[in-house]
């Protein structure tokens, strides 16, 4: 396959309101910019939202809601923090966070990677999905707050709990995985049973299990310049739901 | 010692099968998915179980003797105007069972339907009545927001020509009748129902809405004719999705279950929808009740313009809400979140499940909302920045033809268009064993319904209604649909009180 030819493209946010400031970047892709450096960016929302293919963005400063929401293939980092919504329903590609993201990371998120440094809000990588070869994982370096991986159908998060600006936070907040009915969240060191969903408990990792995290850290490791002996120097556990019809006896035909 | 549940023969049905009649040709057995039919090999003949019996009229419709009579079970216990027999007989299922009680359908409870209580005007004498047969007759209808104003460029001077429209419009949805197909999932309601739905919405120049439960790839090619709808559980949506209707709709609520959630059980997750879903064969598809990245109008604002951004601004967006208590105050806030369609599904909306207790005694109903809405946004000045979209309860084209006037822009029906290919509101949907292979993704019962014919019933219904609308606007002397929007003075109440018709901003017939 002849590799596309790559033309790179660098635009300054500034204060510049988001629609124009994403028009313009929809406007680069069309005529094909594959690799943006965006500048000075002030919380501008939705970029790189409902983009698809093989693009590049390296983002200065901090992105604003929504980042890479709806996002199919194009690989994007940022060099500083990021705000809510980061690949809300994201299908493809990957999203680096070399600082700490806000809330619901990966809302529903369909395939991909999202690797964040350091700490993660509420609500990350809820009702996560997956088919076949569609495997979405979240990786946060640091600690999550409340309802990680809540309502999770699919895919992998792996919390290590180590990059983090709140020492002395539990690893999770609370209701870790409840509701969920698919997926796996791996947790380095151990997870309190506080914070857990009601049913649900944390298991040692298997060799199986080791294999994937392996994979997974060593990729998070290359892409964010960590060590990924070091991640790896301390057990594993994971938390799976407990059935895959969590609220099928609930009911009684009225 | 009891050998069996003491309720058990409080059942709701018992079938009547004419000996003298039935041949014992197991029909009846083939098509019942219940198993309420059987064969004694012993007496060698057909018997039935009525405990089984779900009230569907599936068997007796299609019995080839017309042997078999579908009735509700007579037994009667004590009359009591208080302790109704369908709260007895939950009471019993829930000892037995501690669940939660599972509806399915619109509710059937005897709360007012003010459709019945308002009649149509018609022209006598003066400003005269239009004849639709013979003179044209427009029900063409643009769902989306409109300019505060418009502005026009005139030709260069010296130049002929016509002025040149210089606002930028919104987009909009185009239908030739103000009835569209409401949301009814793929899962919900199986692959061939969602193909009769594309093609006939085509075949008409209408939209069916896909549902939440995402886009089958082969009905791509119906974008033109299709609205797109993203729920809290965000199921089969990405960016073509996003690109591939004419419209994409956000769904927060539904008005047979405001507030809550949906979980498709898992008996209807067969492989195709797994794949359009992305969960787990056999596992339930769990919608949050609130979408986890809206917690107020100004994230809904966001939403809607992630969604903007997804697609290029060339679509419009729409959100659907049950019709609540404060839904004009609601309704208000969506339109300044941006959103340039209001969908409001009133209390008698249908569901393919919902506990019963939500559907029967919570939300208000559609007539009350839709006045309210209408209201509420004119008196603040921006009632054209979004269409209104009437949905939960409308019967039939009379009902299309008051909501308009009350001030929606269109209807949605969902309801009505299953019963145009068979379903008998049974209400047992989230058994997945439809027997009129409508609410179920069982291959064999699925079959039952073949898409082409499905879809020229569903057609035939929206035409039929058309045609009736068309005879109603001519006799109200309008050859517009447009003329009727809003138009409460073409409305009067029977019975209501003065309260009521203040809601809804019509008079008391005679007046």
């Amino acid at each position: 396959m002849a590799t596309k030819t790559r033309k790179k493209l660098t635009l300054t946010a500034g204060e510049t309101y988001y629609r124009q400031f994403n028009e313009k970047i929809r406007e680069a892709v069309d005529q094909g910019v594959t690799d943006f450096v965006l500048n000075d960016v002030n919380s501008q929302r939705y970029i790189a939202t409902g983009l698809t293919g093989d693009l590049h963005f390296q983002v200065q400063g901090v992105p604003g809601q929504d980042m890479a929401a709806f996002m199919s293939g194009p690989t994007i980092r940022v060099l500083n923090n990021a705000q809510d919504g980061v690949g809300n329903t994201m299908d493809d590609g990957l999203v680096v966070v070399e600082g700490m993201a806000g809330d619901v990371i990966g809302y529903a998120m369909r395939g991909g990677r999202i690797y964040i440094k350091s700490d993660v809000g509420y609500r990350v990588g809820i009702h996560m999905k997956a088919y076949m070869e569609k495997l979405p994982v979240i990786v946060v370096g640091g600690k999550a707050g409340d309802f990680l991986g809540e309502y999770m159908a699919g895919g992998i998060i792996l919390l290590l709990g180590m990059f983090s600006d709140k020492p002395d936070a539990p690893v999770a907040g609370r209701s870790l995985g409840t509701g969920m009915h698919g997926g796996v969240i791996y947790v380095r060191g151990e997870v309190p049973v506080t914070q857990l969903g009601p049913h649900l408990h944390s298991q040692p990792c298997d060799a199986e299990d080791m294999k994937i995290i392996r994979g997974i850290v060593a990729d998070y490791a290359k892409e964010l310049k960590l060590d990924a002996k070091k991640i790896l120097a301390e057990s594993f556990v994971k938390v799976r739901p407990f059935s895959h019809r969590p609220y099928g006896n609930l009911y009684v035909p009225a | 010692m009891l050998f069996q549940p003491i309720n058990k023969n409080y059942h709701d049905y018992r079938i009547e099968r004419d000996k003298d009649l039935c041949i014992n040709c197991k029909v009846c057995i083939r098509q019942c998915a219940y198993e309420a039919h059987f064969w004694d090999e012993a007496r060698q003949k057909v018997r039935h179980d009525n405990t089984k019996c779900v009230g569907c009229h599936r068997c007796e419709a299609l019995c080839p003797t017309g042997a078999l009579c579908i009735r509700l079970n007579e037994s009667e216990f004590r009359p009591n105007a208080c302790w109704r027999p369908i709260f007895m007989k939950n009471i019993y299922k829930q000892a037995d069972t501690g669940g939660v009680l599972l509806a399915g359908m619109g509710s059937p409870v005897d709360i007012p339907v003010y459709w019945d209580n308002l009649l149509l005007d018609a022209s006598q004498v003066t400003n005269p009545s239009i004849d639709p047969l013979r003179e044209p007759m427009e029900l063409k209808t643009f769902l989306g927001s409109k300019p505060d104003r418009v502005e026009f460029a005139a030709p260069a001077k010296g130049k002929k020509g016509k002025p040149k429209l210089t606002t930028k419009l919104a987009p909009q949805i185009e239908l030739n009748y103000p009835i569209m197909f409401s949301a009814m999932s793929f899962g919900s309601i199986n692959f061939n129902l969602h193909v009769a739905m594309a093609r006939a919405a085509t075949e008409l120049g209408i939209c069916y809405n896909t549902g939440e439960g995402g886009l089958h790839k082969s009905l791509y090619k119906y974008g033109k004719n299709t609205i797109v709808q993203v729920a809290s559980g965000r199921f089969g949506v990405h960016a073509e999705y996003l690109n591939a209707g004419a419209g994409i709709e956000i769904k927060i609520g539904q008005g047979a279950k405001p507030g809550i959630g949906g979980h498709l059980p898992g008996e209807k997750i067969n492989e195709k929808v797994s794949e359009t879903r992305m969960i787990p064969v056999g596992s339930d598809a769990i919608s949050p009740a609130p979408h986890h990245d809206i917690y107020s109008i100004e994230d809904l604002h966001q939403l809607i313009f992630a969604l903007k951004e997804a697609s290029r601004y060339r679509v419009p967006v729409s959100v659907k809400i049950a019709a609540v208590h404060n839904v004009a105050a609601i309704a208000s806030g969506i339109v300044r979140a941006g959103a340039d369609i209001v969908a409001i599904d009133g209390m008698r909306g249908g569901t393919g499940a919902a506990p019963a207790m939500i559907r029967d005694n919570v939300g208000i109903p559609i007539e009350l909302a839709i006045a309210a809405v209408d209201q509420r946004l004119r008196d603040e000045g921006i009632r054209n920045r979004a269409s209104i979209i009437a949905a939960g309860g409308t019967r039939c084209s009379a009902d299309v033809v008051k909501a308009i006037a009350l001030g929606a822009d269109a209807c949605y029906i969902g309801t009505a268009a299953l019963l145009a290919v068979g379903c008998t509101l049974c209400g047992k949907c989230y058994t997945g064993k439809c027997p009129w292979g409508i609410a179920t993704n069982d291959s064999k019962l699925s079959k039952r319904q073949n898409p082409d014919i499905a879809a020229r019933k569903m057609a035939n219904l929206i035409r039929a209604w058309g045609h009736e609308i068309e005879e109603m606007l001519g006799g109200m002397g309008l050859n517009s649909i447009e003329s009727l929007r809003g138009n409460r003075d073409k409305l009067r109440a029977v019975g209501l009180s003065s309260t009521e018709m203040d809601i809804l901003g019509v008079k008391h017939a005679g007046r």
